[in-house]
């Protein structure tokens, strides 16, 4: 459930008290010096108060405050952070009335598919209304998440300037801010401990030397990633900055960072736990002799987590040997190494539970994997070629090894461009854990290689077997038969994503019809059209958002949603198009519906059009 | 766009023709201009056929949110197998797509990971040794470089590295800030853009002129260096108004006076 739910059902909830008679009194404060002895509702006040600090699931605390007018008071004054994950479905100055006493804020803004280029840019979710209402309202904000928003410099030094004990700044996929943003931020939050940028697109016009910016008497920073920025940085600064970071935990340079550079910064700091090594390739011309990286990793005893290898050249791996046994999570998935380059270092890795590599290692690599992780709960296979080809280096039978071997397995990504239902059928036996499953098979409307059937029983078998699963991504070639067995087995299912699948509109009504647990769904190139549409309107208040682009709906039909159920916002777009000579086309491009509190936002470029 | 061309547009205007330097093959320039000439000639309404208007079509759509200016080869035929993939249901009638055909955001990689990947890719296939350029440029061979039109609200990235040629750069660019052209298009819309002569109009009336910084700081007319020369100097590249680049002819031919 979310805020808006929340809200809504609330609204019930004081009707029926009304309706039903029951008084809900507020509890009283005596002044002057009598002691009154409290009303039973003030003590269940006090209780609740007293109880509901505990309380940190969000989803919790959205069904305590359904219960009554009173807990739905107590809950809003005791909720420290709040997680908003539309930005749009609520107002800041809502949430700020609501929510009075906020530490920390999850914001996210725009939809996963704007990663792959399928929104316009200069969309919206601009996080300046935000920032400039959290100024007023929550001067003791400690920390900040934001995801997939749009984030300018001056919202990043309003932000600076308005929080006096800010700790925590963590940006997810954002972009809009640069080098002057970055600066005023290290030099102002004095108590910042965590500072990540996290795939965010930075850019550099300003050419500010950012990490010249932190104190100068030492810091507080607990966290700093930047591997994401790219364009280089000024090393003397960042080396300071290390030496007088001591409780610096987690570091993560970018690619500009080069071997003998994380050989210095690793003397200056054994006791990292999470550590990105930037380029992992020795400078240009090496004018010394070779750092000694293994004595540098045998010091970080500490460490858990490793990642960057940005431009990894393999003859330097051994140096991660000493710390192989005790990783948890490895990063591969810049690092373009072969199943022989890979080998001696994944079969020393027996505690590893977050694994993300290249295919470049091929089925061997894979089933090197499986043959040590036998903790495995996270894998993810990214393409090094991601164009569609008949065979590449990754197919069924990694995934089958990793079925066999990883039996943990709770949260798999897997890009390839040949599959068979037999592999997905055996990973959906093997691993009863699976919480999250996407398969991505690049050669659309691939079938099972091996039979020439749609890949519909293997993905079938992933929604009946795995009890446990909340996300699923589905490609290869589909029928409605598989998109029927989603509907009648993916009953905790939340996440879906479809592309280039489905017969008809049958497809998306047994989805939205079955899937009862369904928030997000995000679906472009499928044929589904104004019916499948209508079916899930029962539904589209319960959801988070519905993406659909380049499938067969009309603006008319997304017109009658629109006018069906209040407090949904259906915004439609079509941008880059160029229609051909004569074409009248009433299809929509594409359709982003979301449910909110607000009306229509007044920030929608020209493009989008709000029905 | 056309950069050459445009090039030589502008050169004309400023009765440079006779003075004009290359250090390319003689008589590269006029062939390009002829080249632009036919074309112009056989699209006289400005309205392509559905192949090239497909092609141009996934082009334009390539204008990533990240704005980093990657172009990826695009099939007309891509287009032709999502409609005829409309309803099909079974494998015969399943049309499989080319080898190395891509749709915009398919696979679904992050854009900005997805540069990351290519600049890996090229470095594993490059042999022997590179000019040591320090411009922006990893140790594996990318080169990125800040775009910046005169007027336009926003910086742009490319990689130089991407494109084999002048055509294909000016092509890359033109995508890349068609959407804020088009304004100035006014009520024309996207047809008459894509008509390269009409493009020419705009962009010559604008007085559009592309130039770029070179290593060592000055600023250059783009087209006058061989393309790999040009790769190798560029540091940065700005689309100016022609008004403000009258200044830099000159400099240019005295550069390449003391160059040759």
């Amino acid at each position: 459930m979310s805020e808006a739910q929340a809200q809504m059902s609330e609204d019930d909830a004081d009707l029926a008290a009304a309706a039903g008679g029951a008084s809900i009194r507020t509890a009283v404060v005596t002044t002057g010096g009598d002691y009154s002895s409290p009303y039973p509702d003030q003590v269940l006040e006090n209780v609740l108060e007293n109880v509901l600090i505990f309380l940190t699931s969000r989803r919790d605390r959205n069904a305590v405050s359904l219960v009554c007018k009173s807990w739905y008071r107590a809950e809003a004054l005791t909720r420290s952070e709040i997680y908003i994950g539309n930005c749009y479905s609520v107002s800041p100055r809502r949430a700020a009335e609501r929510f009075r006493r906020v530490r920390s804020v999850v914001l996210k803004g725009k939809p996963r598919f704007a990663d792959f280029s399928l929104m316009p840019p200069d969309w919206g979710a601009h996080f300046a209304p935000w920032v400039i209402e959290m100024a007023e309202a929550y001067r003791g904000l400690e920390k900040l998440y934001l995801k997939r928003m749009n984030v300018t410099d001056d919202d990043l030094a309003v932000m600076a300037r308005s929080f006096g004990n800010f700790r925590e700044l963590v940006l997810v996929c954002c972009e809009g801010f640069g080098t002057a943003g970055l600066a005023v931020v290290a030099s102002k939050c004095r108590q910042l401990r965590v500072f990540d940028l996290i795939e965010a697109e930075v850019s550099d016009d300003d050419e500010v030397d950012w990490l010249s910016c932190f104190p100068e008497s030492g810091t507080c920073l607990e966290s700093l990633i930047f591997d994401c920025v790219e364009f280089p940085i000024n090393f003397d600064a960042l080396e300071n900055l290390v030496a007088r970071s001591r409780s610096l935990k987690k570091l993560r340079v970018n690619r500009f960072v080069n071997l003998e550079q994380l050989h210095r910064l690793m003397i200056l700091a054994p006791q990292l736990t999470d550590l990105g090594t930037g380029s992992f390739s020795p400078q240009d011309h090496p004018i010394d002799q070779e750092p000694d990286l293994v004595s540098a990793f045998t010091a970080c005893r500490s460490l858990v987590s490793l990642s960057g290898f940005r431009e990894t050249v393999p003859d330097y791996l051994p140096a991660v040997y000493p710390v192989c046994a005790n990783i948890t999570s490895l990063n591969f998935s810049y690092a373009n190494i072969t199943a022989d380059e890979l080998k001696p270092v994944i079969r020393n890795c027996h505690k590893l539970q977050i694994f993300w590599v290249l295919d470049s290692v091929r089925d061997e690599g894979l089933q090197a994997v499986a043959a040590t992780c036998k903790d495995l709960r996270e894998l993810r296979v990214f393409p090094i070629d991601a164009t569609e080809d008949n065979v590449g280096p990754v197919s069924d039978v990694g995934l089958q090894a990793i079925s066999e071997g990883c039996k943990k397995l709770e949260s798999i990504l897997y890009f390839c461009q040949q599959m068979t239902n037999a592999a997905v059928i055996s990973m959906s036996n093997n691993c009863p854990d699976l919480v999250v499953f996407r398969l991505c098979i690049i050669g659309r409307y691939r079938p099972d290689h091996s039979t020439g059937e749609p890949m519909d029983e293997g993905f079938g078998a992933i929604v009946k077997n795995c009890k446990k699963l909340t996300r699923l991504a589905v490609s290869g070639l589909l029928t409605d038969k598989a998109f029927s067995y989603i509907g009648q087995y993916g009953k905790l299912v939340r996440t879906l994503s479809f592309a280039f699948a489905g017969d008809s509109d049958l497809g998306l009504k047994y989805v939205l019809e079955g899937c009862s647990k369904l928030e997000k769904l995000e679906i472009r190139d499928c044929p589904f059209g104004d019916s499948a549409l209508r079916s899930g309107l029962h539904h589209y208040h319960n959801m988070r958002f519905l993406w659909m682009s380049t499938c067969r709906v009309t603006r008319q039909g997304c017109r009658e949603i629109a006018q069906q159920i209040p407090r949904v916002i259906v915004e439609v777009f079509r941008w880059n198009q160029i229609l051909e000579e004569g074409e009248k086309s009433d299809l929509v491009d594409t359709l982003y519906l979301y449910r909110s509190l607000e009306g229509p936002r007044a920030d929608a470029p020209k493009f989008v059009n709000i029905l | 766009m056309e950069v050459v061309s445009l090039l030589g547009e502008m050169k004309g205007k400023m009765n440079f023709e006779e003075t004009e330097l290359r250090l390319g093959l003689p008589g590269n320039i006029s062939k390009l201009k002829s080249n632009i000439v036919n074309s112009g000639a056989t699209n006289v309404n400005g309205k392509r056929g559905f192949a090239e208007a497909a092609n141009v079509d996934l082009k334009l759509n390539l204008v990533s949110s990240k704005g980093d200016g990657e172009i990826v080869d695009q099939a007309a035929e891509s287009e032709e197998i999502k409609n005829l993939l409309g309803g099909a249901g079974s494998t015969d009638s399943v049309v499989k797509p080319p080898a190395k055909a891509q749709v915009v955001g398919w696979p679904p990689v992050r854009s900005s990971y997805r540069k990351n990947i290519i600049s890996l890719q090229k470095a594993a296939t490059k042999k022997g040794d590179e000019e040591n350029e320090k411009v922006m440029s990893s140790p594996m061979g990318a080169t990125f470089v800040k775009v910046s039109l005169d007027g336009a609200p926003y910086l742009r990235k490319v990689d130089l590295k991407m494109y084999k040629s002048y055509q294909e750069l000016s092509d890359a660019l033109g995508n890349m800030f068609n959407s804020f052209t088009i304004g100035n298009c006014g009520s024309q819309g996207m047809m008459d853009f894509m008509n390269e002569s009409r493009l020419m109009d705009l962009l010559n009336n604008s007085d559009y002129v592309p130039t770029y910084e070179d290593k060592d700081g000055d600023w250059m007319l783009v087209g006058d260096v061989p393309w790999e020369m040009f790769v190798g100097s560029c540091k940065r590249l700005r689309i100016m108004k022609g008004a403000e680049a009258i200044g830099l002819a000159p400099r240019a031919m005295e550069k390449c006076k003391n160059r040759t």
